[in-house]
């Protein structure tokens, strides 16, 4: 099976192939005396052709044959360039996408093509017998009955020149059962006379009787040899005065790695996703009995857990470099569709994610850059006029963080206006006109539904559907986006993910008598709720964390749920986004590792809920969606807006 | 220790599968692009085999292989060439021209590698 990131090459070499197909036909239009135009379009069809037969596209290969077999015609001098030879070419180049796609010919296009191609030409064109792979097996004669034969063979002319390496032949003569191996070196001239490019020594060995003549010839394939085979009829007496040449086989190295199918991982990550939940059930069941035993057991059965867990965690990791020939085309596509140079620099191509990650991120980061080239990047006269060089940049990077990964798109275009933005969102309706938003967060408003600040829509981006979507994805991959702007020099957009989806960690906590599972990655500490600490403004609570104003969300009124009794009560503070919330709960209950199951579809609109766990004494704790909660808890008036008085600082990136 | 093989084709998908291939089968694997940066490559550092592209730009093959051979550095290198030519008078030129093996195209993995082991070692 053929990998796909080779694929991905290939289809890049195909794009760059048919360009330059393109060009030459074209250039050949206006000069067909040149030669070197020529050959350029058929080395460009020879390798085309090439790679399709390496690649199993065996009906563009064949396509792309007559082809060819036409421009050599015209190569070798037999034919003529006539503007109909480029016409017809030009329309045979068409159809190689779709080959490539596997596109059926219903018409009889194809063939028709070819043919006018070669009417044109003068001269029908015989389609060449397909390169043979090998030369046909012999029929299995054996040279000798049963008891085997002597291989005598000496290396002929310049060997050593031309790097041929005897002890490899004795390899694979030794591979085929070869024994009494013995030097003759009767032929070796004396020292004024010796060349050291050639191989005077003459070797014979004993070969078993299921070696065949032509599995000797396999052996010299390539090598420039003069041997003889004669079958014996009984055992040679070993020569007792020469030792045999040590030829033991190498053993042949065991791969370092093996394909998969990914359904199989799957399975696996499912089996070690129960196989997490049995152990928490066996570890709190050891606690209850108290048996030193079993409490040793099942303290052993948690580190294997978690030592299986991980490894099969990184059997599912991928690199980047999978996905980045998909985002090369698209920018180049992109640039010259918008006639806007660009240079696009990746790196971290070999930052690993979780598979399922990875597939769904390429949707998101294709969006993220055609918007970096749209509105970011100006066009060459533009950043010309603003001291710009006229080749814009855009990188994409990738970089694992602790239990994330970060990817960042980045241009050096021309950033955005926080005052555009505002005014923009006004207009819409989105924010009111005095409403007091840092510029971080007047960035992030581009992640509104329907916003876009583009003047005109273009086919590359703009119709102001898309960053939501972007958002929605990132998010409900446990991810967050942020965005990091400053006009005239660039933006970049962070993402941050978690490393996988499977399995996270957790802070349980009870509200209500319920337990729900916060995911540990948004939790950033957690405090008391002191009356005092407590800060009434307009809009809603606030608590002074170390003088900053964090609003805070009590959830038991987010759940309707009752009110806990008095006491003691104790804040989450969490990150949901690129601001900071406290979540009040009733109490906390410890940190744990749960799997994460989905919801049943009949709960798929539930927001808030992001899945289930099932905890160690076999109950469910729901996962709270920390950012969803927060924006119920704002739509239902329980939760104010971030702090005006002490602005979140937008990481820098 | 690892053997260094220079992968001379100016088609990056070839070079690809060559250098996937053998990587996989621990040899190193570095590449050129055609006959001319093959032999800079070939004669700047020590490879122990090159597999070299017939139909290339800037240099083919065969003159590729004759140039590496009047170099020093180039005697002795075990050089394989791909062709989609499988006529004997092409191996007669290979051969001639001081190629230690050939394969026809289109081959696949398993094919590359077993003639990699056989001409490399």
């Amino acid at each position: 099976m053929i990998p796909a990131d080779l694929l991905q090459t290939f289809q890049d070499e195909l794009r760059d192939l048919l360009e330059s197909l393109d060009r030459g036909l074209l250039d050949l239009r206006g000069a067909p005396q040149d030669g070197a135009l020529v050959a350029q379009v058929f080395r460009d069809l020879h390798t085309i052709k090439g790679n399709a037969a390496m690649f199993g596209l065996s009906d563009l290969s064949d396509f792309v044959h007559g082809f060819e077999t036409a421009f050599d015609r015209i190569r070798s001098g037999a034919a003529e360039v006539t503007p109909e030879v480029i016409r017809l070419s030009l329309l045979a180049r068409d159809e190689i996408p779709g080959l490539v796609a596997g596109q059926p010919d219903t018409e009889g296009r194809r063939p028709a093509i070819i043919a006018a191609l070669e009417a044109e030409l003068g001269r029908a064109l015989r389609r060449d017998e397909d390169v043979a792979e090998a030369p046909a097996e012999e029929a299995p004669a054996p040279v000798a009955q049963a008891v085997g034969s002597v291989l005598t063979f000496s290396l002929q002319g310049r060997a050593f020149e031309t790097g041929q390496k005897p002890e490899l032949l004795i390899r694979e003569l030794a591979a085929l059962g070869a024994t009494d191996l013995k030097a003759d070196l009767s032929d070796l001239p004396g020292p004024e006379s010796l060349d050291p490019a050639q191989c005077h020594i003459r070797w014979t060995c004993r070969l078993p009787a299921t070696v065949r003549r032509s599995d000797v010839e396999e052996v010299f394939l390539f090598a420039d040899v003069s041997w003889d085979l004669v079958p014996v009829a009984a055992p040679a007496a070993p020569v007792p005065d020469v030792p045999p040449y040590a030829s033991e086989p190498e053993p042949e190295p065991v791969a370092a790695t093996i394909r998969v199918p990914a359904a199989r991982l799957d399975a696996l990550m499912d089996s070690v996703g129960e196989l997490v939940i049995v152990e928490a059930r066996l570890t709190e069941l050891a606690r209850q009995s108290s048996d030193p035993a079993l409490l040793a057991t099942a303290e052993q059965i948690t580190r294997l857990a978690a030592g299986l867990r991980d490894t099969t965690m990184t059997m599912r990791m991928v690199p980047m470099r999978t996905l980045v020939g998909r985002f090369r085309r698209l920018v180049s596509e992109a640039a010259d569709a918008l006639q806007k140079p660009v240079q696009f620099t990746i790196e971290g191509e070999e930052t690993e994610f979780d598979k399922t990650l990875i597939e769904k991120l390429a949707d998101p980061i294709v969006h993220l850059l055609r918007n970096a080239i749209d509105h970011g990047i100006e066009l060459p006269g533009t950043r010309e006029a603003a001291g710009k060089p006229t080749m814009g940049n855009i990188w994409l990077s990738a970089e694992q963080a602790g239990t994330e990964v970060l990817v960042r798109i980045r241009d050096d275009g021309r950033g955005m206006n926080p005052a555009t933005l505002r005014a923009k969102a006004v207009a819409m309706g989105l924010i009111g006109a005095d409403a007091a938003l840092t510029d971080a967060q007047l960035c992030n408003l581009i992640f509104e539904p329907g916003f876009s600040t583009a003047g005109t829509i273009t086919q590359i981006s703009g119709r102001g559907v898309g960053m939501d979507v972007v958002r929605r994805t990132i998010e409900a991959l446990r991810g967050t986006i942020t965005l990091d702007t400053a006009e005239g020099q660039g933006t970049t957009v962070t993402l941050r993910l978690p490393l996988t989806l499977a399995i996270i960690d957790g802070l349980l906590i009870e509200v209500a008598g319920e337990r729900y599972t916060l995911p540990m990655e948004c939790v950033q500490e957690i405090v008391e709720l002191p009356v005092e600490r407590q800060v009434q403004r307009s809009g809603g609570e606030f608590l002074d964390i170390r003088g900053q104003f964090v609003p805070f969300i009590r959830l038991h009124k987010v759940l309707d749920c009752a009110a806990p009794a008095a006491g003691r009560q104790n804040v989450v503070v969490t990150k949901a986004g690129e601001e900071k919330v406290g979540i009040v709960v009733d109490h906390i209950l410890g940190t744990n590792q749960v799997v994460i199951k989905q919801m049943s579809k009949l709960h798929r609109g539930v927001t808030a809920v992001s899945g289930a766990s099932i905890l160690g004494d076999g109950g469910v704790a729901l996962i709270l969606d920390v950012a969803q909660a927060v924006a119920l808890a704002r739509r239902r008036g329980l939760a104010a807006d971030p702090s005006p008085q002490k602005p979140m600082t937008t990481e820098a990136a | 220790m690892t053997k260094t093989v220079l992968t001379v084709d100016d088609s990056p998908s070839i070079r690809r599968m060559v250098a996937l291939t053998l990587g996989e089968a621990g040899y190193t694997v570095i590449e050129a692009v055609d006959g001319l940066d093959g032999l800079a490559k070939a004669t700047a550092q020590a490879v122990d085999g090159i597999i070299t592209d017939q139909n290339m730009p800037n240099m083919d093959g065969i003159s590729f292989i004759r140039a590496l051979r009047q170099h020093p550095k180039g005697q002795g290198v075990p050089v394989v060439v791909l062709s989609t030519d499988s006529s004997e008078s092409l191996k007669q030129v290979a051969r001639e021209a001081g190629a230690t093996g050939w394969m026809v195209k289109p081959f696949d993995q398993a094919k590359l590698l077993a003639v990699a082991r056989k001409v490399f070692g």
